[in-house]
């Protein structure tokens, strides 16, 4: 599967960034409208929250689908994906912030040391903040190798991220949406344990037969 | 219609559901509150009882589309969708353990001798949020009186309907159903428990709890049960629907307390729907000063 240039560059991928901020627009719009219901401040921090795994999810997904389809030009979506994913956690945690607790930073840091759902969660946001600051070119040159090790980040802090959602819920009994979400990740990170495993046989199988094969070892590169 | 008006005062002289509704467009074109309370006009049609805040009332429509009614599913606008289902005529209400008069009872044999009024109270649920809910109905003590509680009678437990083809959140286990609640029997006694089966002097709507439910005002909205269909009187504490779902968090008492939180938020302040800042929780939700005593010596942390 390949889109032609200069559709993938020029049309493809703009619309893929407007569509990803379809549900900000959406949520505007309610506002305006007033449609979010009797609690708006509570949906629009529910709904950051949710499109902010969501894109996660999406981030993840890049490579898993390039791997599955062969489609190489998707993961020059990823990125945007993953500032999306930035993005939305970036207005959760304000309107965190604003919205719920008004600046009261006495009970936001009581919140973050006592509250493990607001632990977690406060610890998925620093762990992104990282990988959005070194998103661009130049960042990736400088650091090379570390590079592909620091944005590794995106694994444990969306497992945060998940937890975080779930141990929220838990108390209610509404641990539907977090259980979905927890089996998409799981399905998205075991792809990847499966692949390192295939990988790690293939290669003990090559260094057997003393014929080195070069796309393997690529593969490996590209982990 | 199960709602009773007092004797008297004649229907034509009840102010029209419809236009109470508009009453503050009616204010904005009459062009302010000063010539209201000048020209004295009678826009609530029950008498004022001394329960009553003067607080201003929640929106119809907040209050009865943004509900915890999981009977109905989880999501607060699922009982709005979805409670059309339930079945309130006919019902029936079992009254049964301690007490000399049990039997099961048609609604209207409940509702029969009470003459119907309005508390205007205040609800504060677990979650951080609270409405003003101008509620219609009378006091439980005169209900539970009338079937002539033992002295073995120290609690009373209430139980909603189960019904899974009629409830369709019953049909996922999301909590041990039937839903049940339970008060002490002073708390239950206390002059400012009551059963509702109206607000903003109509009907009860099926996705607040009709056609009768509990309100307790000095407790968190979870306490006030739903839909009921059996009054028990116990002796001893009974178990609760939210207590054996997450013992550590829905305590038997469950009285609105900004001091003790709940081990995943803070209690300290609630968003009044309808206002955009939190404003600060109070003791037993502003009810401190009549029922605080039923507390006093006991360690409000612990019965939490």
């Amino acid at each position: 599967m390949q889109i032609r240039e200069p559709y993938f560059s020029k049309v493809f991928k703009p619309a893929v960034f407007v569509l990803a901020l379809v549900p900000l627009a959406v949520l505007g719009w309610g506002v305006w409208q007033d449609t979010l219901g009797a609690n708006p401040i509570e949906y629009i921090t529910r709904s950051f929250g949710e499109w902010t795994l969501r894109f996660l999810l999406l981030t993840l997904l890049i490579s898993t689908l390039r791997r599955a389809t062969g489609w190489v030009q998707c993961l020059r979506m990823r990125r945007m994906l993953g500032l999306f994913a930035f993005f939305y956690g970036t207005l959760h945690l304000a309107s965190y912030l604003w919205l719920d607790q008004f600046f009261d930073w006495g009970e936001i840091w009581f919140d973050i040391l006592e509250r493990p759902f607001i632990t977690v969660g406060m610890l998925a946001f620093l762990l992104m903040t990282p990988l959005a600051v070194t998103s661009f070119k130049a960042a990736m040159r400088k650091l090379g190798k570390n590079w592909q090790r620091l944005h590794m980040l995106i694994y444990p802090l969306s497992m945060l991220a998940v937890l975080h959602f779930w141990w929220l819920a838990e108390s209610k009994s509404r641990l539907a949406m977090p259980q979905l979400y927890a089996v998409l990740l799981a399905i998205l990170l075991g792809e990847r344990l499966y692949q390192a495993a295939k990988r790690k046989w293939l290669a003990s199988n090559s260094s057997k037969t003393s014929a080195s094969r070069p796309s393997v070892r690529m593969a490996a590169k590209r982990a | 219609m199960l709602i009773k008006r007092p004797n008297d005062i004649a229907e034509n002289a009840v102010t029209d559901f419809a236009l109470y509704q508009r009453r503050r467009d009616f204010l904005k074109t009459l062009g302010g509150i000063a010539l209201l309370s000048a020209t004295g006009l009678p826009l609530t049609a029950q008498a004022k009882s001394a329960f009553s805040t003067d607080e201003e009332q929640t929106d119809y429509a907040d209050i009865t589309t943004y509900n915890n009614f999981y009977e109905f599913g989880t999501d607060k606008s699922d009982p709005a969708q979805y409670a059309g289902s339930l079945i309130t005529s006919p019902w029936s209400v079992t009254v049964d353990g301690a007490c000399e008069k049990p039997g099961k009872f048609t609604l209207e044999d409940i509702l029969k001798p009470h003459a119907i009024e309005e508390r205007i109270y205040r609800l504060r649920c677990v979650e951080g949020w609270s409405m003003v809910i101008p509620w219609n109905g009378f006091p439980l003590a005169a209900l539970l009186k009338r079937f002539e509680p033992t002295s073995s009678a120290k609690y009373v437990r209430f139980e909603t309907l189960f019904d899974p083809k009629q409830m369709r959140g019953q049909q996922r286990n999301v909590l041990d159903w039937p839903y049940v609640e339970g008060l002490r029997m002073d708390e239950a006694m206390h002059p400012l428990s009551f059963m509702a089966t109206g607000l903003y002097g109509k009907e009860l709507p099926k996705q607040n709890g009709a056609p009768i439910r509990l309100v307790v005002p000095w407790k968190y909205g979870f306490k006030s049960i739903k839909s009921i269909v059996r009054i028990s009187f116990v002796e001893k504490q009974p178990g609760t629907s939210w207590g054996r779902s997450a013992p550590g968090e829905y305590g038997f008492y469950s009285n609105v307390n900004p001091e003790v939180d709940h081990p995943r938020w803070s209690q300290k302040r609630e968003r009044r729907i309808g206002e955009f800042r939190k404003r600060p929780t109070e003791m037993f939700n502003g009810y401190a000063d009549q029922v605080a005593s039923l507390y006093s010596g006991m360690d409000l942390r612990k019965n939490f």
